[in-house]
C-alpha cells in the first residue's frame, strides 16, 4: 500500500541552490514528512546557503544555523531545551551534508546518538564537499574525481571507498537507522514516518545527487538517484530498534550504467569500473549477511 | 521585611560556583570533564540527582559540543550554562564567537588553567586571554564568595536588554576552585528578587520561524551586528557599575564595579593585578605602607569591558605604575599592561612597567611582590619575568 506524500510545502519556491539539487529535494520531502512543528539545525553545508542571505529563509520553520561540527550537539540541546519547556511534540532536526556527517561531525553525531536524545539527524549525502567546490570527503565513493582528487597527468581520483555513516550507526545500536533517496520519495517519507513512532535518536542517510559536483546534466538527478539503488551503489535499508530489512524490489543494473551517466567517473578504464563491481557485490552480500543475523537475532 | 535565609559555611571555589549556578535558577547545563573544572559539574550533577536543582544535566563528548549543546538550549529560551577551562576552552574556541554572535546571553565559569604543552593544570590566565576578542565579557574573581556571586551578577548583566552578550566568570585554578574559604549562602528569594527569570525575546517559536545565523553579505548587515556588539560592550560599563552596585545594597557587599582600589586615595604609585594575585599585593601594599611607602593596588575585575575610564581617574596622580599578568602574549608584554598603556597613551604619561608572574601555577610570593614595587617605585619601565629560573 503505497503512502501518499503530504501535500503541506513548508519549502517556499524561491531559493539559491543549483538547478537539479538532490539536497533540496530531500529537504522539501523530509519536511513533508515531518510537519510544521519542526525546528532544523543546519552546519556549514549547501543547506546553510540555499535558504538564501538574511533576511530571507526558504522554510516556513524555525531554521538554526551552527558551525560545521555542531549538529549533534545542537540538535541535543535544542531537544533538552524545549523538553524542559514542556514542547515535547516538536521535531527536532539536524540536516547535514557529508561532510559534515562523515568527516566533521562524525563525534558529535555518535555522541547525540549515544546519549539518546529523542531527535532526528538527516545526513544528506552529495558524497562530498559540494558547497565548497566539489572537494573530497569521506562519503565519496571509489574512483570519483573531485577537485582535490584530480585526473590530469596523473589519476589521482579517489582510491578509497565510500565511508558509510549509516553503517556505523547500526554498530552503535542506533534506534531507528535507514538509508533512502529523492528518487523514491514515498519510500523516504515512510521512513520518517517509522522513525517518528520511535522515541529516541533516529538517523536517516539520504542519497541527494549534486548535479555540479558529479557532472551531469540537471534534469538527470532523479535518474541518477534511481540508478544508485539500481546498481546497488547506494542500497536502501531499514534498521528499526534491532531488525534489519534491505530493500530489494527494484530492477537491477549494472554499475556502468550508473557509471557512465557521471563524467565524475569518466576516467575509470574497464578494471576500475570492475573495482567498483566487486565492491557493490560484497557490500550487498554484507547486507544480506546482517538482514540474516539480525532476524535471527530477534527469533 | 520578608525573613533572610543566607547561611555561612566553608566551601571551594568550585562548590561555591556550583552554588551560584544553582541560586541563578539555571535550567540546562552541559559540560564534558577538565581538571580542575570537575567538581563544579560534578556539584551540579550530585545537586539534581539529590532533587535540590531542577535542571537537566548532560555530559557530551567534547568542549566544542558543550557549548554548541548550551547555544541550542539558551535559544528555546531557556537559562544555560557550562564550565570549563584551559584546553576544554581553546576547544570551544569557535562556538565562543557562535554564542557571542547569536547575542546570548549565557554564562559560564573557566578555572584559569595553563596552557600545554608540556601538560600543566596550575593556575594561568593564558587561557581566557586567549579569548579577549571573542566578544564575551570577562570577570575574574579573587575570593570563592565573589565567584559564587558573580555567576548570579553575571546573568543579571548579560540578559539586560542593552547587553545581550555572554559572560564567562573566572577563578584561579586550585588557589580558588580547590581551597576552602568561608562563604555566605544567599537567601533564594532575594535572589530571585534580583535576578528574574530570562525573557529571550527572540527565543525559538514555532508560531514566529525565523532564522537564527543565516549568512550575510558585504552589503548586509554584517558590519553593523559587529559594530553593535562593540557598542553593546560599552554599553555594559554602566549597566555592570548599577547591577553591582543594586547586588551591594541588597546582599551588603561591596564589590567594585569594573576595578576594585586599595589605599589608592592618596597613592604615588600603584600596582595593578587580577584575580588572586591582588591578595598577595593587597598584603605587601599594607606591609610597604608601613615603611610609608604610598603605594595602592588596582584590582581589574572585568577584563571585558577594560575599564579604561576607571583606569585613567585613577592614575591621573600617580608617578608610576606595575601591572602584574598572570598570562603571556608571546611576542610582547602582558594582556592587561598593553590595555592599560592603551588607556593611557596621549593622557597620562608616566612609566609603567609589564610584570609576568605565575605562569604555569609558579607559586607569587610576598618577595616577588616587592620586588615589583620596588621596580615601580625607581619608575622604570619595561617588561620584568618575575621568580624565573636561569636553566634555559
Amino acid at each position: 500500500m503505497p503512502t501518499s506524500i503530504p501535500k503541506e510545502e513548508l519549502m517556499a519556491p524561491g531559493h539559491t541552490a543549483c538547478h537539479g539539487c538532490g539536497a533540496t529535494l530531500a529537504m522539501r520531502y523530509v519536511l513533508k514528512a515531518m510537519g510544521q512543528k519542526t525546528v532544523v539545525s543546519v552546519p556549514a553545508s549547501c543547506w546553510a546557503v540555499i535558504p538564501g542571505a538574511m533576511p530571507f529563509r526558504t522554510l516556513d520553520v524555525p531554521m538554526v544555523y551552527t558551525p560545521f561540527a555542531a549538529t549533534g550537539a545542537s540538535i541535543s540541546g535544542l531537544r533538552e531545551g524545549l523538553d524542559i519547556q514542556g514542547k515535547t511534540d516538536y521535531n527536532v532536526v539536524g540536516f547535514a551534508g557529508d561532510g559534515g556527517t562523515a568527516d566533521i561531525g562524525l563525534q558529535g553525531l555518535s555522541g547525540a546518538m549515544e546519549r539518546g536524545h529523542n531527535v532526528f539527524y538527516i545526513m544528506y549525502d552529495n558524497e562530498g564537499y559540494m558547497n565548497t567546490g566539489v572537494q573530497r570527503s569521506g562519503s565519496t565513493p571509489y574512483g570519483a574525481k573531485t577537485t582535490t582528487t584530480p585526473v590530469g597527468k596523473e589519476r589521482d581520483f579517489k582510491k578509497e571507498n565510500k565511508k558509510i555513516v549509516a553503517d556505523m550507526m547500526i554498530a552503535q545500536n542506533v534506534p531507528y537507522v535507514a538509508t533512502a533517496t529523492i528518487a523514491y520519495p514515498e519510500d523516504l517519507i515512510r521512513k520518517i514516518d517509522h522513525a517518528k513512532a520511535v522515541h529516541g535518536p533516529k538517523f536517516i542517510q539520504i542519497l541527494a545527487p549534486c548535479p555540479t559536483g558529479w557532472y551531469y546534466p540537471p534534469e538527470k538527478t532523479i535518474e541518477i538517484s534511481r540508478l544508485a539503488v539500481q546498481s546497488r551503489m547506494f542500497p536502501l535499508y531499514e534498521f528499526i530498534q534491532g531488525k534489519f530489512y534491505l530493500n530489494k524490489s527494484f530492477k537491477p543494473v549494472d554499475v556502468s550504467e550508473y557509471v557512465k551517466a557521471q563524467d565524475r567517473f569518466k576516467h575509470l578504464n574497464d578494471d576500475e569500473i570492475d573495482n567498483l563491481r566487486k565492491y557493490v557485490d560484497e557490500r550487498w552480500n554484507q547486507l544480506l549477511e546482517w538482514e540474516k543475523i539480525y532476524s535471527e537475532q530477534k527469533e | 521585611m520578608k525573613s533572610v535565609t543566607e547561611f555561612k559555611t566553608i566551601m571551594t571555589g568550585n562548590d561555591a560556583v556550583a552554588y551560584g549556578a544553582k541560586l541563578a535558577r539555571v535550567k540546562f547545563i552541559s559540560a564534558y570533564p577538565i581538571t580542575p573544572q570537575t567538581t563544579i559539574v560534578e556539584k551540579l550533577a550530585s545537586m539534581i540527582a539529590n532533587d535540590e536543582l531542577d535542571a537537566k544535566y548532560v555530559e557530551v563528548e567534547s568542549e566544542h559540543s558543550a557549548l554548541a549543546a548550551v547555544f541550542a538550549s539558551e535559544l528555546t529560551g531557556v537559562r544555560s550554562y557550562t564550565a570549563t577551562s584551559s584546553h576544554g576552552l581553546l576547544y570551544m574556541h569557535e562556538m565562543l564567537h557562535w554564542v557571542s554572535g547569536q547575542r546570548l546571553p549565557i554564562v559560564m565559569s573557566v578555572v584559569n588553567r595553563a596552557i600545554g604543552p608540556p601538560w600543566n593544570i596550575w593556575a594561568d590566565q593564558s587561557d581566557t586571554i586567549n579569548q579577549r576578542d571573542t566578544g564575551w565579557m570577562q570577570v575574574y574573581s579573587e575570593s570563592n564568595q565573589e565567584a559564587m556571586d558573580t555567576i548570579i551578577m553575571g546573568y543579571k548583566i548579560a540578559e539586560n536588554s542593552e547587553v545581550m552578550l555572554p559572560l564567562m566568570s573566572m577563578e584561579d585554578a586550585f588557589i580558588l576552585s580547590h581551597t576552602s574559604e568561608p562563604v555566605t549562602l544567599r537567601d533564594q528569594d532575594l535572589i530571585n528578587e534580583y535576578l528574574p527569570d530570562l525573557d529571550l525575546k527572540f527565543r525559538i517559536d514555532i508560531g514566529n520561524p525565523m532564522g537564527y545565523g543565516s549568512y550575510d553579505t558585504p552589503d548586509g548587515t554584517f558590519m553593523e551586528l559587529k559594530k553593535d556588539m562593540v557598542d553593546s560592550m560599552k554599553k555594559a560599563v554602566r549597566v555592570i557599575k548599577d547591577e553591582t552596585e543594586k547586588f551591594n545594597q541588597m546582599f551588603d557587599t561591596n564589590y567594585g564595579g569594573l576595578v576594585e582600589r586599595y589605599r589608592m586615595d592618596d597613592a604615588d604609585y600603584a600596582l595593578i593585578a587580577m584575580g588572586t594575585v591582588a591578595s598577595t599585593a593587597r598584603f605587601v601594599v599594607d606591609k610597604l605602607r608601613e615603611k610609608g611607602l604610598n603605594i595602592g593596588l588596582i584590582r581589574i575585575r572585568y577584563f571585558r569591558p577594560f575599564p579604561y575610564d576607571d583606569i585613567l581617574e585613577d592614575l591621573k596622580n600617580i608617578k608610576a605604575a606595575g601591572v602584574i599578568d598572570r598570562s603571556v602574549s608571546f611576542g610582547y608584554a602582558g594582556a592587561t599592561y598593553s590595555e592599560i598603556v592603551s588607556a593611557l597613551y596621549g593622557k597620562i604619561n608616566i612609566p609603567v612597567s609589564s610584570f609576568i608572574v605565575g605562569i604555569g601555577g609558579r607559586d607569587v610570593r610576598i618577595e616577588d611582590i616587592e620586588k615589583i614595587a620596588d621596580t615601580v617605585r625607581n619608575e622604570s619601565s619595561g617588561v620584568y619575568w618575575i621568580n624565573v629560573k636561569k636553566v634555559i
